[in-house]
């Protein structure tokens, strides 16, 4: 095979792997009701346990086996996908959009602009972020929206300090000085010239973001601080586990093994979509 | 006499797509001498220094051909032997001093480095060898240089750095890419100045890759004009000078500007030239492929 | 036509010094610019001339505004422009255009060349007519129509800066300042773009000033220079003078320097002593 061309006009497969994962979990997600086998919060305590279905004493139904209540495990983790996603999306589109337009104004415009919002990200920074997030939740209370807006307060820094330096190299070329000869003005210049340049990075971080808002969401959860206990979460699911690991390592690993492709796929999303987005400088 | 320093001998190598690079190129550098390779861009001139250096990017595969070094094929040597042969007989100025060196170590072991692993000498030689080329270089105060870091010191003296580090380990062969380019003129004429110095006192060969024909005329004894990977013309340099041979040379030389003769200089190349260039470049690779099948 | 287009007078610009700047505050200023004085008159070609750190493209980036001076004025059109602010410039930009030294970082990425060309025409009120505007700007410059919607990753150097040109000139301005236009090209691209700049400015009668660091360009294409050395001015003559009786050192310098393409065994001045090869 021509390796070069490959390259160049394929989609490689690392895009089509972690695609094709989110695709697969998103669609689950959305139509859970229809998808999973099981009530995901139907307790029966004949069921407990069950082994997932290649091990002796499985049963048919229950695909990845039960927990420790008799709840059909892969229920549970499609059910969990939907509160996953609505935080990954949620949390970090209001992430982006915070920092991307503050990391926006601090590069492009400098001076005084820049010197507080790079400040004020210095500060925030400063905190470790779960602790700072267990912190936030704590006192705005547990519930979807707290959830997500603490991730939110807590992570737009990270689009802040990317997209500001993106930009103060965009500023830099020669192109913003050419629009200012053509006669615009600062902010049109910011949208027309720098913005579509940065938005790569910003799609790239979008996606990266996504992946830790789910392990964010997933911390909280298992310490007990996400959304009402009876909702499934992977974060919960994997608290629950981990007491049954012994017993029935299956509640552990499942979720784990789904968080841990789905925060991968996020970030490798962001890479490809990166790349792809960029025929310009490839 | 001893033996020709470097001989290449119809040497091609082409891209993964296929596409030739280097088109059937042979040139020799006699001991001593500093040989010009001129050309604009794409036309392979540094290509041709990198292969010598064995530093081809990974993407370029060298498909056909000789190069000798003072007589020793490279093509024959294993890997660690050649990196070893090249090593202790040829040195490289490069075009963009800054680059060249690390940012973040001094100037002096930087310097010392290559003598001390590559050559084996002491720490000690290494310095006083060191030294004394900084000397050469015309650089007064080797101490203050040799603590500098490289964005201390201005471009000139990053040159003339790099120049007596090429100079160091007495290598039988430079490779000069286009080592004036990023400097100003007044600049330029000094290094010009030191490098020809140099090379004629420890008597080293020359490789010199410039865009500048007027560096050509006043640094080189002969010279291959590149085009597309390709030699269109090989003379010496006198003679290049008195009667071009070739159209594209021709063109380049009119192209040129002077401010001596503003009006009969800075001419546009003739789209005929660059026609009968394009064909000229489309029949060897088509008799190159026949007979490559 | 008596007046100049422009009238620099006592001209001085300071910059911050990045490399000096302390954790906390402002950057020291640097003065680039140490009171500049001279005319550009209308229709002619300038050449500003130096080597690096002359100032020489700060002085480009002033005339045009894109920096404010610290100190003295700049007289453009018969008005005082040394600090007018953005907003009052803008309407007097169509008239202060400027070709950039790299035609790759000029041009925006993600802009089609019809785009980036019909730029300042639609910001200066001549978006009507648009397409016919922009194909002929694009022929001014010897450009296939079929260019208008590509990119500039599509184009080769000599190609990118043609764009540049017309980018410039499609507004007809007054005044065009080119930083250093053909230094990133092949001499042979260089004397394309070079040839197309001399017509275009004769015929279109514009001021340009032409920066840039080789002598042997200024000397075909401008009818005065200026020679430029660590923020002042050394030299400013008609170019012919200049180049026939320089009246500094510096001048003879930098004319000395020049490596023409013609054998000259004397010009590297190498002493005696070093000659014999061992």
């Amino acid at each position: 095979m021509d390796e070069g061309r490959a390259r160049r006009r394929g989609v490689p497969p690392r895009l089509w792997l972690a695609g094709g994962w989110l695709l697969l979990a998103l669609l689950a997600a959305i139509f859970a009701p229809l998808v999973a086998p099981q009530d995901p919060l139907a307790q029966d305590l004949m069921l407990e346990r069950l082994p997932p279905f290649w091990m002796a004493g499985a049963d048919p139904g229950y695909w990845l086996g039960t927990d420790s209540l008799g709840r059909d495990l892969l229920s549970r983790l499609i059910f969990g996908g939907r509160i996953a996603f609505i935080v990954a999306f949620a949390a970090a589109i209001a992430a982006c959009l915070v920092g991307s337009a503050l990391g926006l104004i601090a590069g492009y415009f400098g001076g005084w602009a820049d010197r507080i919002i790079s400040r004020i990200v210095d500060v925030w920074m400063a905190f470790p972020p779960v602790l700072f997030a267990i912190l936030l939740v704590a006192v705005l209370g547990t519930g979807l929206s707290s959830v997500i807006l603490a991730i939110a307060i807590i992570d737009w820094t990270r689009f802040c300090r990317v997209i500001r330096a993106e930009t103060m190299g965009q500023s830099r070329m020669d192109y913003v000085e050419n629009a200012r000869i053509a006669g615009y003005g600062r902010i049109g210049i910011m949208l027309r010239e720098v913005l579509p340049n940065v938005v790569p990075s910003i799609v790239a971080l979008l996606s990266l973001e996504m992946g830790i808002a789910v392990i964010v969401e997933a911390i909280l959860s298992f310490v007990n601080l996400s959304i009402s206990t009876d909702d499934p979460t992977w974060g919960g699911i994997i608290a629950e586990g981990r007491l049954s690991i012994h017993q029935a390592w299956w509640v552990l690993v499942f979720p784990l093994v789904t968080l841990i492709l789905t925060v991968l796929s996020f970030s490798q999303f962001g890479e490809a979509l990166k790349t792809r987005f960029d025929p310009v400088l490839r | 006499m001893s033996a020709i320093c470097l001989d290449i001998r119809d040497l091609s190598a082409v891209l993964p797509n296929g596409q030739r690079v280097l088109r059937s190129v042979s040139l020799a550098v006699q001991p001593g001498e500093v040989r010009a390779l001129v050309g604009e861009s794409g036309a392979g001139k540094t290509m041709i220094g990198k292969a010598v250096l064995g530093v081809l990017p990974s993407s370029v595969r060298i498909v056909e051909g000789d190069m000798l070094l003072e007589g020793e094929d490279l093509g024959k040597l294993q890997p660690k032997a050649r990196r070893t042969l090249i090593g202790a007989r040829t040195a490289l100025i490069p075009q963009d001093p800054l680059t060249a060196l690390n940012p973040s170590r001094r100037i002096g072991p930087q310097m010392t480095d290559r003598l001390v692993r590559i050559l084996g000498w002491s720490g000690e030689k290494a310095d006083t060898r060191i030294r004394q080329l900084l000397d050469e270089v015309q650089i007064r105060d080797p101490d203050r240089v040799l603590k500098s870091y490289p964005h201390e010191l201005s471009g000139g003296m990053r040159q003339r750095v790099l120049i007596a580090a090429a100079f160091a380990a007495e290598p039988r062969l430079i490779v000069a890419d286009e080592p004036t380019t990023a400097l100003d003129v007044t600049v330029q004429k000094q290094i010009l100045r030191l490098i020809v110095q140099l090379q004629r006192e420890h008597g080293t060969a020359i490789l010199f890759v410039t865009h500048d024909l007027g560096v050509v005329a006043k640094i080189s004894q002969r010279v291959s004009v590149l085009y597309a990977g390709k030699v269109v013309e090989e003379a010496d340099t006198a003679a290049l000078f008195a009667a071009p041979q070739h159209p594209y040379t021709r063109a380049l030389m009119a192209a040129t500007p002077r401010y001596t003769d503003p009006f009969a200089s800075l001419k546009p190349v003739d789209e005929a030239v660059l026609a009968g260039l394009a064909s000229e470049i489309a029949a060897a690779d088509q008799a190159w492929r026949r007979s490559h099948g | 036509m008596a007046e100049p287009l422009f009238s620099v007078r006592r001209l001085k610009v300071a910059l911050p010094d990045m490399t000096r700047k302390p954790l906390i505050g402002r950057a020291p200023l640097v003065e680039i610019l140490k009171g500049l004085d001279f005319d550009l008159p209308r229709g002619s070609v300038t050449g500003i001339v130096g080597e690096s750190g002359s100032g020489k493209s700060t002085l480009g980036r002033a005339l045009v505004r894109l920096l404010e001076p610290s100190a003295g004025s700049i007289t453009f059109d018969g008005r005082d422009i040394t600090h007018l602010p953005e907003a009052e410039l803008r309407p007097l930009r169509r008239n202060l255009q400027m070709i950039f030294q790299d035609p790759m970082s000029s041009l925006n990425p993600r802009r089609t060349i019809a785009s980036i060309i019909a730029a300042p025409l639609k910001q200066n009120g001549l978006g009507d007519n648009l397409k016919a505007r922009v194909a002929e700007a694009l022929q001014r410059v010897g450009l296939p129509q079929s260019f208008a919607s590509r990119y500039r990753h599509e184009l080769s150097g000599g190609q990118r800066q043609r764009v540049g040109i017309a980018r410039a000139l499609a507004l007809s301005p007054k005044f065009v300042l080119a930083d250093e236009i053909v230094s990133g090209l092949d001499v042979s691209t260089q004397a394309q773009i070079l040839t197309l700049l001399e017509k275009l400015a004769a015929e279109m009668g514009l001021t340009v000033a032409f920066i840039s660091h080789d002598l042997s360009v200024i000397r075909r294409l401008c009818r005065q220079v200026i020679v430029m050395r660590e923020g002042v001015i050394v030299e400013a003559s008609a170019t012919d003078a200049l180049f026939d009786k320089p009246q500094q050192a510096y001048t003879r310098d930098l004319i000395a320097a020049i490596p023409l393409p013609e054998i000259d065994a004397g010009w590297l001045d190498i002493p005696a002593a070093a000659k014999a090869p061992t």
